[in-house]
């Protein structure tokens, strides 16, 4: 039963990629684009978790409590912010490519390029 | 190739990727059971070598700062990105935004309410004060640069919900927002090269710490890291919501 | 495991398959930003303060919001 954070991170990747695969507009590929990161932070936190735990912050608490790991939320903490400017660049891409071929649909624009 | 014969190339595919995933993902230690050292020895060391209480903003922006400038730059890269592609192309016009925007672009927008209006306006200058919290106070608690940066510019975006879109580009007139942009990235830059000419490794905390550990004064660069990033996070968001509202309302084809 | 560890984790997987199911762009942002507030949740039982605050700010409102504005000038009607 300890593997179940596992198999959903699996199972959210694999709805992330369904969605990129089958898509019919370039918004939604990019939702399916975030979709599959955000099973990337639930990764993090599952593998620096620990039972009975708390948060790594010392303010309040005595100096030697058990915490959770620290170093995989630093990691996914700069992370949630730095994709949002990235999926914004895709999004002006989807823009300009409105402008230029006049359609959104990948498969569409597949056919447009030859 | 049709549509259903890549569906059936992607569930083949992904059938074997997940069978790989789930493999590996077995031999991981049982989940609660973290064994790592390194998440340890950080909890053991960070209070007494950089007086800070919030140990993931210190692992952020020292024991792993090179890291966190990557990330940074990435989000400069990207919002300057999304200002290059959606620059205006020749054969479109940029009409001027008057009163009646949203109407004139075309869009059948309709006006905005008066609730929206009215608790968009009372809500800017309290989610603006919090994000400059959060951003003064990443050695303490749950806080640091880059939630800060966010909630700030979300500040900001509540002011073109509030207004018009004028009044939106007077406080963020693009020159402005690229500079500061720079200042807060080149700023953690520099810092990093500041601790190098002083002797000390690149990013090495070389300001006075402060004595009682998680004081707003505390932990010596760290704060002041958090800062640029703050700054920078919140111009490079202004930055991409400032062109994405110009493509909406103001860019047209001249087609 | 807790009970509410496997409830949140359960939310998050119908939650990935909800989104991705829908084919309207804008049906979609919507579920999206609710989807931002689910794993905000998650990363909270899971004592992780900090990125429960980022995901809160990015995936509620900052994400939902950009990609609204790409909607209006693209055209999210049709699937």
């Amino acid at each position: 039963m300890s593997i179940f954070p596992y198999l959903v991170v699996v199972w959210v990747a694999a709805c992330g990629l369904y969605g990129i695969v089958t898509s019919r507009h370039l918004v939604h590929q990019i939702i399916s684009l975030i979709v599959l990161q955000s099973s990337t932070y639930v990764l993090f936190m599952a593998i620096g978790f620990r039972t009975a735990g708390v948060a790594p912050y010392f303010s309040d608490i005595p100096r030697d409590t058990l915490t959770v790991d620290p170093v995989v939320q630093a990691l996914a903490l700069t992370d949630v912010v730095v994709e949002a400017a990235v999926t914004a660049l895709l999004l002006a891409f989807a823009v300009q490519a409105k402008k230029r071929f006049g359609s959104v649909d990948p498969q569409e624009l597949r056919q447009l390029r030859d | 190739m049709t549509p259903r014969a890549r569906l059936v190339l992607f569930l083949v595919g992904v059938s074997g990727l997940v069978a790989f995933i789930v493999w590996g993902l077995a031999g991981v230690p049982a989940f609660g059971r973290y064994r790592g050292p390194y998440g340890y020895l950080v909890d053991a060391l960070a209070i007494h070598q950089t007086h800070a209480t919030g140990i993931v903003s210190a692992v952020n922006f020292y024991y792993r700062g090179f890291d966190t400038l990557g990330e940074e730059f990435i989000l400069f890269v990207a919002a300057v990105g999304v200002a290059t592609v959606l620059r205006t192309l020749r054969d479109e016009t940029e009409g001027s935004p008057g009163a009646d925007d949203e109407r004139a672009a075309g869009r059948l927008a309709t006006p905005t309410s008066e609730t929206v209006r009215t608790s968009a306006l009372a809500f800017t200058g309290p989610v603006l004060v919090v994000g400059w919290f959060l951003t003064t106070h990443a050695q303490t608690s749950p806080s640091g640069g880059f939630q800060g940066g966010v909630v700030m510019a979300s500040a900001v975006a509540l002011v073109y919900l509030a207004g018009h879109y004028v009044v939106f580009k007077r406080i963020s007139p693009v020159d402005l927002t690229e500079t500061v942009e720079a200042l807060g990235a080149g700023g953690f830059a520099l810092l990093g090269i500041g601790t190098l000419v002083v002797g000390a490794p690149f990013l090495a905390d070389v300001l006075p710490l402060g004595a009682p550990a998680g004081a707003v004064d505390a932990s010596g660069t760290i704060a002041l890291i958090s800062f640029f990033v703050g700054v920078e996070v919140v111009a490079a968001f202004v930055l991409i919501l400032d062109e994405f509202l110009e493509q909406t309302i103001v860019v047209r084809s001249r087609r | 495991m807790t009970t509410l560890e496997v409830l949140v984790l359960v939310l998050v997987g119908a939650g990935a398959a909800v989104v991705v199911a829908t084919r309207h762009p804008v049906r979609q942002v919507v579920l999206l930003s609710m989807y931002g507030a689910v794993l905000m949740v998650l990363f909270l039982v899971l004592q992780a303060p900090d990125v429960a605050l980022s995901e809160l700010s990015v995936g509620t409102v900052v994400l939902p919001l950009l990609l609204l504005l790409g909607l209006a000038k693209v055209g999210g009607s049709r699937t």
